[in-house]
């Protein structure tokens, strides 16, 4: 069975808003640079499938899937969409190639987060109508419920989850693509105002827009394209109940699963150790550390203590999000997992620039499709076949 | 528990309250950012002129406009006005409003291709000034019918309507 592996990445913004530019020529340009990268394809002819990731409530359209084909050079070729984050489409488009039917697939996402003018009021349209939904109030204080549990059951404290917000605003002040760059201290994050205790206003990654493409290959195809294929060696993904009254609150199980089926396609059995680096979801500050756990990069409750010790900082031993996160780029909606995936491509081929992790072989991506949602996909990248 | 045995519901039973239902009105409001090309071709319409863009491959002059041709998938390279007048493709004759409630007068709507762009491209409008319905025809030639300058908002409202042209 074929190897596959990303060929070409284009990414546009990210920005805290674009009225300059319409959904569709973001995309264009996003996609432009992509085919560009990936050898100088031509999507109209060279491309077998487009795969794009959009939720037609972010969008404002009903069925979506209907207006994205020509900004991508898809008029009149084979494309579909899927309802949900980016690396949905990766998974997709993996699964597209290794069955030996398809070359070449490509996998577009973004946001136009500044589109929506009553973004909380989308987000709580997707809580229980019956249940949930009645009892009023913004949406994120399920975040805050899951961030209590979390602290309580683990011993994470505060100073823990606001490094996570020093860290990352850090990071992106070194990414060109990262919106919400910053130097900003422990103090400054327990000081801002509490939103949905015990969750801090900085500690809540801000809304971006942006747009990523990428193309993705099988072996023969990739290693004619280009001479820095990244490839994936697995992907994994997962979803838990969606009912807040019986969902676990502090281990973010969907995660675990979806990173042990990544681990088994990719045979990795100690992620730690055979993992060099890690894009991890980080709408709010406390997930960066509950996904690690999750992730099997440390044990259950110590993500805090070993991320205020260093571990995870640009130097550290184990970077994770050198982009800045979302908390640092800027949080791209439904291209969450884009942009994670990119940040990894870009570190794999040794084009980070300022923050180039050094030697990095493996990368990890993962993401989540945020409040309220309970669904996970994590991919495992190599530059060695 | 009788509703799960094959009896027929009526609306009285949901009004009534016999059916439990939850009720919800969403908030969902956008403002979709017009980009490059559509905001000129905006523009434009409050000028009183409908504008293209041209895409210097395969020649084609592009109404609405877009930034890329979508055949050639190359940027667009060029800004070119088309005419107000144009021929019927395709149309349809509405009885009905949105709410399925049916209309005094029927809504008569066309796709125009507008002369002086590519061969398929221009414009969905409505048809007024036909007389009766059934003269409306495929292949008729039609013409714009624009609102007074200051009512102009920069919108596709900014033509009131296509006429049929007489000759
Ligand atoms: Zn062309």
């Amino acid at each position: 069975m074929t190897e596959v592996a990303i060929v070409g990445v284009g990414c546009v913004g990210f920005r805290q808003i674009t009225p300059e530019l319409s959904y569709k020529e973001l995309m264009y340009e996003a996609a432009v640079k992509a085919y560009e990268d990936a050898g100088g394809i031509n999507p109209r002819k060279d491309v077998d499938v487009f795969v794009t990731c959009a939720e037609d409530y972010l969008e404002g359209f009903s069925i979506f899937d209907e207006f994205v084909p020509d900004q991508l050079g898809a008029a009149l070729r084979h494309l579909f969409t899927v309802s949900g984050d980016g690396m949905l489409g990766l998974a997709t488009a993996y699964m597209l190639i290794k069955t030996g039917q398809f070359d070449t697939v490509v996998v577009e996402a973004h946001s136009k987060a500044s589109d929506i003018l009553t973004y909380m009021d989308i987000v709580a349209f997707g809580l229980d109508p019956i249940f949930n939904r009645p009892l009023g109030g913004h949406p994120y204080y399920v975040a805050g419920m899951e961030m209590n549990r979390y602290m309580h059951d683990t011993c994470t404290t505060m100073e823990q989850c606001a490094s996570v917000v020093v860290k990352n605003k850090k990071n992106a002040i070194l990414n060109p693509y990262a919106a919400y760059g910053a130097g900003v201290t422990i103090d400054q994050v327990l000081c801002s105002e509490t939103c949905f205790y015990p969750l801090k206003k900085l500690e809540i990654s801000n809304p971006a827009d942006g747009c990523v493409v990428m193309v993705l290959a099988s072996e023969n195809v990739a290693e004619k394209l280009t001479d820095k294929p990244v490839w994936v060696k697995g992907v994994g993904w997962c979803t838990e109940t969606p009912s807040l009254e019986t969902m676990d609150w502090t281990k973010a199980v969907y995660t675990r699963l979806a990173a042990e089926m990544a681990y088994k396609t990719a045979k990795i059995s100690n992620p730690l150790k055979e993992i060099d680096f890690a894009e991890i979801h980080d709408l709010f500050a406390y997930k960066e550390l509950q996904h690690m756990e999750a992730l099997k990069l440390c044990d259950y409750g110590e993500a805090g203590k070993l991320t205020e010790q260093g571990l995870t900082a640009l130097d550290g031993e184990f970077p994770v999000n050198p982009s800045g996160g979302l908390l640092g780029m800027g949080y791209g909606l439904e291209a969450s997992g884009m942009q994670k995936l990119l940040e990894v491509v870009l570190q794999l081929r040794g084009e980070a620039g300022k923050r180039q992790i050094q030697d990095a072989e493996v990368g990890l991506a993962h993401t989540w499709r945020g409040i309220p949602t309970t669904t996970g996909v994590v991919a495992v990248l190599s530059n060695k076949k | 528990m009788r509703y799960y045995q094959s009896e027929a519901v009526e609306t009285k039973d949901i009004k009534e309250g016999k059916i439990p239902t939850e009720k919800f009105r969403p908030k969902a409001k956008f403002a979709w950012s017009a980009g490059i090309a559509i905001s000129r071709f905006l523009e434009e319409l409050k000028n009183g002129k409908i504008i293209a863009t041209t895409c210097s491959k395969c020649g084609r002059i592009m109404v609405p406009p877009r930034i890329y041709c979508e055949k050639c998938f190359k940027p667009a390279d060029g800004w070119k006005y088309v005419k107000d007048t144009g021929v019927i493709n395709t149309f349809s004759v509405s009885f009905l409003a949105a709410d399925a409630s049916r209309l005094k007068e029927p809504i008569v709507v066309a796709i125009i291709n507008l002369d002086g762009a590519s061969e398929g491209m221009g414009i969905v409008h409505r048809i007024e000034e036909y007389g009766d319905w059934r003269e409306v025809k495929i292949g008729m030639k039609v013409k714009a019918v624009w609102k007074p300058p200051e009512e102009r908002t920069g919108a596709i409202t900014d033509i009131a309507y296509f006429k049929p042209i007489r000759e």
